[in-house]
């Protein structure tokens, strides 16, 4: 199987900091990760592989330093990874994101999976993965929590809904993207250290992929970014005290006073 | 401290503290109160390779030395040396076989020894041979077609658990020290097997039990090295393996000194953290410089016995003797820092403290080396005269 997956490197903190002037994310200072949720699509990719034989091959868009990230998932597991990098895609939305990856899978040719995390801890959309699909026009599967099998040409996994799960059976290729219930990501190991100090990792530019300047990075997103804020918390519990019978009038009478009864 | 370890040292020395504070913290409670053994620690250290740090190059391992080993034993005993020492038992009962192997035996036993398939065990104490380990019983009278053992090791770490023995047994009782042998014994071999596990004090995730044979027939082909060698071939493998026990307890005491450290910084006494007390900084600074006094000869006992020295009995001797009354010391006064807290069994002192008690007893105990140490001074003074 030609397994790929897409990863992205996030600032290790779930407290993003914004610049107020740009309104995108401060990367200084902070240590990155490879974003927690690619890193279970990663490790589903190793057991495909493990399981079925073929290879992994990870990839990422960001800045050079994502290098990094994709040094990390050859430690653990991974054959190949290709950075896509270039000045032309900074600022992409999850568009322009998803039609460049879309460019680089094609440049790797031939794939039966691409696997994705459900989402980013920094971006949080969970677009890329259906948006990908959709411009390589295969199958997608979100929320994917276990591979129940996978055959030849086919593919049955269980997705999450939120009253339980579905099983859902696609042709290869397909897109996938999971959630953190499909397995425990393993730590790397002392070989994987080593093959990933060595690893060539090429990096692909907006002209290699063949790509319009316009159509990737900030120019090529349909969405701008107006603000960004932590909203407001409003909303405050309130625990009464006193007798049973009395916190039940309280109760009874609050809950009219707001409408609700 | 700056020991100049290389980027291969450091690589693995981060890799051993991230499995420890990532799979072994969160369950380390719950192993020592339980006593069970942590197999599926085992299995994340074999998936990291830890199990291919000690074993040749040739056999699927990584081909590092005594210093590396000693690296992953430290790491993991800063969280739970139970774990490391079910961990390095398994690399205690792998060098006889290393060092004196025949070719045939190590492509059999050590690849899976590597991937961490199997654990092993060294078998060498007997309820009547612990520091006087000359004064075993255990026998191997020889047949045709190998060796039939009787008798009974006592106190074996991994004992139970893992699937590969060296076993040291008399080949001939008339010959004394000179008259024993090492032998591979497989688990499920007829006429091997298993008594009582121990309930100890501490290093309660390992195993330790009694391995009991009976007219156990191992096959000829499983004596290690000549007949006769058994106790030299253990001599050195202890001279060797001593290093990994000051790891141990090097880990140990930098444990607890890291968490007496915690508390104190945030215990306020008196309207102030302990830490701004005088006498408690004073009993920090002592640990602290203890602990970093242990690393130090721990890694320099390491770098002897890797830099192929004919004798390292001395260097891993003191390695051993200083590491482990440093542990006792240090965890004891851990425990006295975190005072009614640190007694309890929800701050991880007391473990700790447990802990480091059999370090300055199993692989020689501390009295036996420091004769040992004394020996060789003799020795050297006689040379000069």
């Amino acid at each position: 199987m030609n397994i790929i997956v897409c990863l992205k490197q996030v600032p290790a903190t779930t407290e993003v900091k914004v610049d107020p002037q740009t309104n995108t994310i401060i990367r200084e200072g902070i240590k990155s990760i490879i974003n927690p949720l690619d890193s279970y699509a990663l490790e589903e990719g190793v057991r495909l592989k493990e399981r079925c034989g073929g290879k992994v091959t990870a990839i990422s868009m960001g800045p050079p330093q994502a290098e990094e990230a994709l040094r990390e998932a050859i430690s653990l597991g991974a054959d190949e990874a290709v950075l896509i990098c270039d000045k032309a895609f900074a600022g992409a939305d999850t568009w322009a994101t998803a039609y460049t990856l879309a460019a680089a899978i094609g440049k790797l040719g031939q794939y039966d999976i691409v696997i994705c995390g459900r989402q980013t801890l920094d971006g949080d959309t969970g677009q890329v993965g259906p948006q990908l699909a959709e411009m390589l026009g295969v199958a997608f599967i979100a929320y994917v929590s276990k591979i129940e099998e996978v055959a030849p040409q086919r593919l049955r996994v269980r997705r999450m809904v939120e009253e339980g799960y579905e099983v859902i059976e696609a042709a290869l290729p397909a897109v996938i993207t999971v959630v953190k219930e499909i397995n425990v990501p393993r730590l790397p190991s002392l070989r994987g250290l080593a093959r990933a100090k060595s690893a060539a990792i090429p990096v692909w530019t907006a002209g290699e992929l063949g790509l319009d300047p316009k159509l990737v990075g900030l120019s090529g997103s349909f969405t701008r970014v107006i603000k960004v804020f932590s909203p407001q918390r409003t909303c405050r519990g309130e625990v009464l005290q006193g007798e049973l019978e009395g916190q039940v009038e309280c109760l009874v009478s609050r809950l009219k006073d707001a409408g609700v009864i | 401290m700056e020991y100049f370890l290389t980027e291969e040292q450091k690589t693995i020395k981060s890799l051993a503290r991230k499995i420890a504070e990532e799979r072994i913290l969160p369950v380390r409670a719950e192993l020592d109160e339980k006593e069970e053994f942590p197999w599926a620690i085992m299995k994340d250290l074999a998936d990291a390779d830890m199990f291919r740090v000690f074993v040749p190059k040739e056999y699927e391992g990584l081909g590092y030395g005594c210093l590396e080993l000693c690296l992953v034993v430290e790491e993991l005993s800063r969280i739970c040396s139970g774990v490391a020492v079910s961990y390095a038992a398994s690399a205690l009962g792998s060098f006889i076989l290393i060092d004196y192997g025949s070719e045939e035996q190590k492509r059999k036993y050590l690849p899976d020894i590597a991937s961490g398939k199997k654990l092993t065990a060294f078998a060498l104490s007997e309820p009547t041979a612990g520091s006087d380990a000359a004064a075993i019983k255990t026998t191997a009278e020889k047949v045709e077609g190998g060796y039939v053992l009787n008798g009974t090791k006592q106190f074996i770490t991994n004992g139970g658990e893992a699937e590969i023995y060296t076993v040291i047994a008399l080949t001939d009782k008339t010959r004394g020290a000179r008259g024993a042998s090492a032998f591979i014994v497989e688990k499920d071999t007829p006429g091997f097997s298993f008594g009582k596990k121990e309930k100890k004090m501490g290093i309660r995730a390992s195993a330790t039990r009694e391995l009991i044979f009976r007219n156990c027939l191992v096959p000829e082909e499983n004596l290690i090295g000549k007949l006769g060698m058994g106790f030299l071939m253990t001599m050195r493998l202890l001279d060797r393996s001593r290093p990994g026990i000051g790891a141990q307890a090097l880990g140990i005491a930098q444990g607890a000194l890291e968490a007496a450290v915690d508390y104190a910084q945030q215990r306020i006494q008196f309207g102030h953290p302990l830490i701004s007390q005088p006498v408690v900084q004073d009993m920090l600074a002592e640990m602290a410089i203890q602990v970093e006094a242990a690393r130090a000869l721990v890694y320099a006992a390491a770098r002897t016995v890797d830099s192929g020295a004919r004798n390292f009995t001395e260097a891993s001797a003191m390695a051993k003797v200083f590491a482990s009354d440093t542990a006792m010391k240090v965890t004891t006064d851990a425990v006295q820092i975190c005072g009614g807290a640190g007694y309890m069994k929800d701050y991880p002192v007391e473990k700790m403290m447990r802990d480091a008690k059999i370090t300055q007893i199993y692989e020689g105990a501390n009295q036996v080396l420091r004769n040992a140490i004394a020996v060789e001074l003799r020795k050297r003074k006689a040379r000069t005269e």
